[in-house]
């Protein structure tokens, strides 16, 4: 295997991993929370029994305030104790290979032969388009077009707030090839029961083979993606082209270009 | 003295061409009226409580009259009839109304002379309770501490009114001066109000009377201990503007959002039911004594910072030319704007520094709420926890009013207990350590910062002239703002919007302008 690291450092036994600090295996991970409890050493105590729960050694209370109304706030450290084995973990991933505005469009030209169409929003009660734009609008984001630039798709942005049964009018009213749904704030795992519901509802519709149907947001995994019975999930990072990528090579793949 | 060198010819020119931008506005206002208009008329006359299927009272009452086609000559009207007739309070005649015991066809008809009595005497005693309440704040705060600008502006979110209050109890503690009660999603979509104290809600608490009331009490109480008033704060916004207004006026709220164009660019809710409504919701507002906060950062949310500032500066404009025809004073228009430009932009900071220093030079006297960075809050949270910093720094160096305080897990999830205590200590170190810096820096004539302050206020102009020119309505329908495209008979809430009839009355609207010294509706 590889060294990893400074010439000489000792490498990590990738079988039995812990967090790094500023030494190999010393476990050391940050914390900070709140706890129902009045300031008070009483508090510092409890602070340290949270961490033990959790299986740190050594939890070290670093700073401590009171926040009032019978409320305490840590910052602290410890140290983690069990390993992890790096090398046995396999995590779902979109495999399509990701292409630049540029190429995707020639891919579209070449392969699909006419524009896509695809939809966006933010569905349910979020009321934050800040994902859905990023991915959507003309100007994009961290320096890639959004998807209304590319000239081989017809994008549609819908915006926040949009119900799942407003969404499935426009997709059949446009034909879309593609929906992107964006879940960004949300409370209690409303987000879960709304994306659910909306593969429910097209495959209610008969529409579901016909159309390639991805989320995303920062509390959504490609792995979660596809237990609730979308094509794909991506994470807060994804710009247009990855997007735009694993749609077109799902659509040529499952023979709906 | 401008620090930015800017040309007060092309201040006026655009306050110029805001002011005829509202103007028109104004005179398209005065021949309507809505349905959440005349709903608010029957709260502010002391009608509340829910009838059948938990439907508000307000709401049964105005439809009932809707139905028999009273409505166009103001809800005053058929009340004061109902009052003659029966010898009963407005609530007892609503309550009568909603259970189907009363029939609004059956009301015999009683000269005008009458009319006019009982409608003065309900308006006079709703007039008189708000001006009670602006008052008691006016108490307060001459005997409490008084605060630095820009003043420490926070959320709660839980969903649960009960538990809003300890977060904001602790909040206060921690130096806050505003809470603000974020709405549930979906709230301003709904044309009616929610009654009664709630504890479910989506990313923030039903705006409700009795919410309002419990965090009323819950502030006053953290506040008398603390030696200090804590202002509370709620959203004067969506198909219910007028009504939430006046809910936040009996229950003595001290700031709220109230926008003349959110509603429409960011809830699609129809541009002619948004106009009426913050007319109406505004002159409450100003006679309570509230601060509104408008809604400019918004925009950059989905448009471009750096290429949409002009657009900021000429809303701000909007909102200040309509806001005085509400009566508004200056210093209770909380213009807002945000830092929203991409951090990664190579002196980015100027920018923004630009930006906040020229609404500060145009609005001298309005106490301008500045948003924290959201668009590229990334979930890395000590980075965002900086990015705050430095907006913290630009609301103290150039004397912002109000500052809405950033959280580090912006993005992520609503703000832990112990994210606004990170926050409210960032602020107060910045903000501390900084206070008088603003004072004592002046900016490089022809350099970057006055560069970029001049450009956006001549561009600011010329869209304003181009407004002007091209109408309002027609502005929104071309997408000018926020990127966003809304038709003049689009959107929601349209059908509850109708023309005045000749005799239309209402006394509170005419009390409310008498009061605020603004010419009466002809």
């Amino acid at each position: 295997m590889t060294l990893i690291g400074r010439t000489g450092a000792t490498p990590p036994d990738l079988s039995r991993v812990r967090p790094y600090g500023d030494t190999i295996d010393d476990g050391q991970i940050q914390l900070a929370f709140t706890l129902p409890v009045p300031f008070g050493e009483e508090a510092r105590e409890a602070a340290r029994q949270v961490l033990r729960q959790m299986g740190l050694g050594d939890p070290r209370i670093y700073h401590m305030h009171d926040l009032g109304e019978g409320y305490t706030y840590f910052i602290a450290y410890g140290r983690f104790e069990a390993t992890i084995d790096f090398t046995s973990i396999h995590v779902a991933k979109v495999e399509s290979s990701r292409m630049d505005f540029y190429a995707v469009n020639a891919f579209v030209r070449e392969h699909i032969g006419r524009k896509v169409t695809i939809l966006g929003a933010c569905t349910g009660t979020d009321a934050h388009s800040v994902g859905i734009d990023a991915i959507m609008n003309m100007k994009g984001y961290a320096g890639e077009y959004g998807l209304e630039r590319y000239p081989m798709f017809n994008a549609f942005n819908l915006g926040m707030q949009v119900q799942n049964e407003d969404l499935i009018a426009q997709a059949i009213e446009k034909k879309a090839d593609a929906l992107l749904v964006s879940q960004i704030v949300t409370q209690k795992d409303v987000h879960i029961r709304n994306l659910a519901e909306l593969i429910d509802m097209l495959e209610a519709e008969g529409m579901r083979e016909r159309l390639i149907v991805v989320c995303g947001g920062p509390r959504i995994t490609h792995e979660l993606a596809l237990e609730l019975g979308f094509d794909a999930g991506f994470s807060a990072g994804a710009t247009a082209p990855d997007v735009a990528s694993f749609v077109v090579h799902e659509m040529l793949k499952r023979k709906l270009a | 003295m401008s620090v930015l060198g800017l040309d007060p010819q092309i201040i006026v020119r655009a306050r110029r061409a805001a002011s005829q931008i509202a103007e028109t506005m104004d005179g398209f206002i005065r021949q309507r009226s809505t349905v959440a208009v005349e709903r608010t008329t029957l709260r502010l006359y002391g009608v509340d409580g829910v009838g059948a299927d938990d439907i508000p009272l307000p709401n049964l009452f105005v439809d009932a009259a809707g139905r028999e086609g009273l409505l166009s000559q103001g809800i005053t009207r058929t009340l004061a009839r109902a009052v003659a007739h029966s010898g009963r309070d407005p609530q007892t005649i609503a309550r009568a109304i909603g259970d189907g015991q009363l029939m609004l066809a059956n009301l015999p008809l009683i000269d005008e002379q009458e009319v006019r009595e009982i409608g003065e005497r309900l308006a006079d005693e709703a007039i008189a309770r708000i001006a009670q309440n602006r008052a008691t704040r006016d108490a307060y705060l001459a005997r409490y501490e008084k605060r630095p600008e820009p003043l420490h502006y926070v959320i709660v979110a839980t969903g649960n009114i009960y538990e809003d209050v300890v977060q904001a109890r602790t909040a206060a503690r921690q130096g806050a001066d505003i809470i603000a009660v974020i709405r549930t999603t979906g709230q301003s979509l709904l044309d009616f109000v929610p009654y009664g104290p709630t504890s479910e809600g989506f990313g923030g608490t039903y705006a409700t009377q009795a919410n309002f009331q419990i965090m009323r009490e819950g502030l006053d109480e953290v506040g008398e201990e603390l030696g200090r008033y804590i202002r509370l704060c709620n959203y004067c916004s969506g198909l219910c503007m007028p009504e939430i207004a006046a809910m936040g006026a009996i229950e003595r709220l001290d700031v709220m959002l109230n926008d003349a164009l959110y509603g429409i660019l960011f809830r699609d809710i129809n541009p002619q039911r948004t106009f009426v409504d913050q007319y109406f919701s505004r002159m409450i507002n100003s006679f309570a004594g509230i601060v509104i906060n408008t809604g400019e950062d918004n925009y950059l949310t989905t448009a471009d910072a750096v290429e949409a500032a002009h657009t900021v500066l000429a809303s701000q404009f909007i909102n200040e030319q309509l806001a005085l025809r509400c009566g508004l004073p200056e210093e209770q228009m909380g213009l807002g704007h945000a830092m929203e430009i991409d951090p990664a932009l190579e002196n980015g900071f100027l920018l923004e520094l630009a930006q906040a220093q020229l609404a500060r030079e145009v609005f001298p006297r309005a106490p301008l709420k500045y948003m924290p960075p959201t668009k590229h809050m990334t979930g890395n949270i000590f980075r965002g926890h900086i990015q705050d910093a430095m907006f913290n720094l630009i609301g103290a160096w150039t004397h912002q009013g109000i500052q809405l305080l950033g959280m580090m897990t912006e993005a992520m999830h609503t703000p832990h207990m112990g994210d606004r205590y990170l926050a409210l200590e960032n602020a107060q170190y910045v903000m501390n350590s900084a206070r008088d810096l603003g004072d004592e820096i002046v900016f490089k004539p022809g350099g970057k910062i006055q560069t970029r302050a001049q450009t956006v206020l001549i561009e600011a102009a010329a869209l304003l002239e181009k407004v002007l020119a091209d109408g309002m309505f027609q502005t929104l329908e071309a997408g000018t703002f926020a990127d966003v495209y809304r038709p003049f008979t689009g959107g929601k809430g349209l059908d509850g919007v109708f023309m005045r009839d000749h005799d239309y009355y209402n006394p509170l609207e005419a009390g409310l302008r008498k009061g605020l010294g603004l010419d009466p509706v002809s």
